[in-house]
């Protein structure tokens, strides 16, 4: 069988030629010469209206352009600027009409550089309330309520199966779950539901293989998918993960380089009975410390029961006399109510040369308490785990700069809402 | 599935039927609607010129719905206000048969069934309107007063010279589809599916200039 013809009519009003490429679906044609709205639904071409305008517009996407947007080839056979005017806001987007054979017909919706693949839905929506908005569940999402306007046609070009007339008004709704919208349109009674994709315009030039950069986008629509939606959950993932390998990392530590320990032992502290000074300082035997510059720890275990010591402390080295001094208290206290403070302590001193140490312990207790057991242990080369805390702090930063971006961006679109929360500070948070 | 062939009673071509169970089919040469009797065919009318129309799908088209595969062997064409649409009879290969129609490339499968509860007149259905069909909730969606065409091969009742019919389309959450039809006394109950292209798997479709 041959090939169904593509037709050509010539424009009563100025006579000039007039191409169909919807075939017999289109009702109605725009004149290219003479902008005159014809009737394209019967032999004898009626004129539907003349074109009044003054300005004449240029769709960014020439008419007979075809593009592939998944998987299927259409071609842009009309398009309309559609306006809504609210008395004190007028604005307008671009909508072609695209076409494929077999298809059908398909919208392409294009405002201030956002773009949206359209397509007429047949199942209905069940209304529904959700985060505090009149909501729509459809297909198994949720889409909250966004916008509702009065659109009317204030330009036509090329053709459309239906009979179009500029100045047509429609009143629309939009309803967002990004990066989806659903759109209905009431027209005589009958309420007809589309289902929008957001597009880039970078999407739209490879899906029609257009010359040049598209118009860059401005603001932030309705629909438009967060930059940081996915990323936000993925992040946060990560840092699960990052946690995890930090944990195995300092487990590993404890395990392989608990650090030597060099010198340890258990003393005795009971209270001078005569001076303040008393015999209780003392030197420990000479040890080593070996291997390069590394830290020292120092730890002190005792037996304290409501009551604090406190101890000086001197790591001399035998030979060149070079001595690192510190201190440190130890306190703890209990009662009914909870303890506070610990038995032990610990103090570590990095960077010390290798070489034979003695320690120089000097532990002060207050008059009343006449006796104390402790234990001294002098660990070389330890793990530092501070800078572990460190890296679990910094590891947080990227998921939650990446959520404070995300909440940004919402508070950013539903400001163009109908249903914007009311601002009771305004603007003072970017 | 190839039933009799007989000789157009108006022309003498021949008659083939793709359907053994059509009641009606149209002579493709002379354009006679022709019924089936018990004996042979009666010609009950012409039908005029077809209105161009450029739906993908045509009679021998063939395609696989859930796993049966099916033949387009007539259609119904109705006129509206706002243009046309297509009702295309298929038989699948189990012998039933059933409906698609193209409104616009927007194509619903439907078949015919039975109301549990008999359906209110044209009068008495309002836009909004709900049934529980199959357990599930169809809402009229549109009215439409529509007008018979023409018609092309098998149909399985008689179907011609018709004049203004009501036609009620119900629609579900899901992609249910149902359409009340009032071209008879009793108004008659399709359901279905609405459908995209791909899902029909469609065979045998017509070309069209500039496209592959």
């Amino acid at each position: 069988m041959a090939a169904v013809q593509a037709k050509s009519i010539s424009c009563p009003n100025c006579g000039g030629p007039v191409q169909l490429r919807g075939f017999a679906h289109t009702l109605s044609v725009v004149c290219p010469q003479c902008l005159s709205v014809l009737d394209a639904s019967t032999p004898e071409v009626q004129i539907l209206q003349k074109f009044q305008g003054k300005t004449q517009v240029k769709p960014t996407i020439p008419l007979g352009t075809r593009g592939k947007i998944g998987d299927t080839q259409y071609e842009i056979v009309g398009f309309q600027v559609r306006q809504v005017d609210t008395g004190n806001d007028s604005y307008s987007w671009d909508e072609y009409l695209l076409f494929n054979p077999y298809q059908g017909f398909r919208y392409l919706t294009e405002y201030n550089g956002h773009w949206n693949f359209v397509q007429v839905q047949t199942a209905l929506p069940e209304k529904l309330r959700a985060r505090g908005k009149p909501a729509m569940r459809f297909g198994g999402a949720t889409y909250l309520a966004f916008d509702s306007m009065e659109a009317s046609t204030a330009y036509v070009l090329g053709e459309f199966p239906w009979k179009v007339q500029r100045g047509e008004s429609v009143v629309c709704g939009d309803f967002v779950a990004p990066p989806a919208m659903l759109s209905s349109e009431a027209t005589r009674g009958e309420i007809t539901w589309s289902r929008a994709e957001y597009m880039t315009g970078a999407q739209v030039w490879q899906a029609f293989k257009l010359p040049g950069s598209p118009p860059p986008a401005y603001g932030i629509f309705a629909n438009q998918p967060s930059p940081y939606g996915a990323s936000v959950a993925s992040s946060w993932s990560t840092w699960v993960w990052l946690n995890v390998a930090l944990a195995a990392l300092v487990f590993l530590f404890m395990n392989l380089a608990p650090g030597r320990t060099a010198f340890s032992d258990h003393y005795a502290y009971s209270q001078g009975a005569t001076s303040l000074r008393s015999d209780n300082a003392f030197v420990t035997p000479a040890f080593q410390l070996d291997g390069r510059d590394s830290n020292v720890e120092l730890s002190i275990h005792t037996d304290l029961d409501n009551n604090w010591a406190y101890f000086n402390f001197a790591l001399i080295n035998d030979k060149t006399g070079q001595a690192f001094d510190f201190a440190r208290e130890v306190s703890y206290y209990h009662d009914s109510d909870g303890s506070e403070g610990s038995r032990n302590n610990s103090v570590i001193i990095p960077s010390v040369p290798s070489g034979q140490y003695y320690l120089r312990v000097e532990p002060e207790m207050d008059r009343g308490s006449p006796f104390m057991r402790y234990e001294l242990e002098l660990r070389r080369n330890v793990p530092n785990y501070g800078f572990f805390g460190l890296a679990a702090l910094l590891l947080l930063i990227p998921p939650a700069f990446t959520t404070f971006r995300r909440g940004s961006f919402e508070a950013a679109r539903w400001r163009e809402s109908d249903y914007a929360p009311s601002t009771s500070s305004s603007g003072d948070d970017d | 599935m190839s039933g009799p062939a007989a000789n157009c009673p108006s022309c003498g071509a021949p008659v083939k039927f793709l359907w053994s169970s059509a009641v009606q089919t149209t002579c493709e040469f002379c354009h006679s609607i022709l019924v089936r009797t018990d004996v042979d065919l009666k010609k009950v009318g012409e039908v005029a010129d077809l209105p161009a129309d450029a739906s993908p799908i045509q009679i021998g088209t063939e395609g696989v719905y859930q796993n049966k595969s099916f033949v387009v062997v007539g259609r119904i064409i109705y006129e509206y206000e706002l243009g046309a649409w297509n009702e295309w009879h298929l038989i699948f290969n189990d012998g039933s048969s059933g409906w698609l129609s193209d409104a616009q490339l927007e194509y619903d499968l439907s078949w015919a069934s039975k109301p549990p509860t008999p359906l209110p007149t044209g009068d008495f259905l309002h836009q909004g309107q709900t049934f529980q069909w199959n357990s599930k909730t169809f809402q009229v969606t549109s009215r439409t007063h529509a007008h018979y065409k023409g018609v092309q091969g098998e149909l399985p009742f008689e179907y011609w010279d018709k004049s203004d019919v009501l036609f009620a389309d119900l629609r579900t959450t899901s992609a249910d589809f149902a359409t009340i039809d009032y071209s008879e006394n009793t108004p008659l109950l399709f359901i279905g599916r609405a459908v995209e292209f791909e899902d029909l798997h469609l065979k045998n479709l017509r070309e069209f200039e500039g496209w592959t």
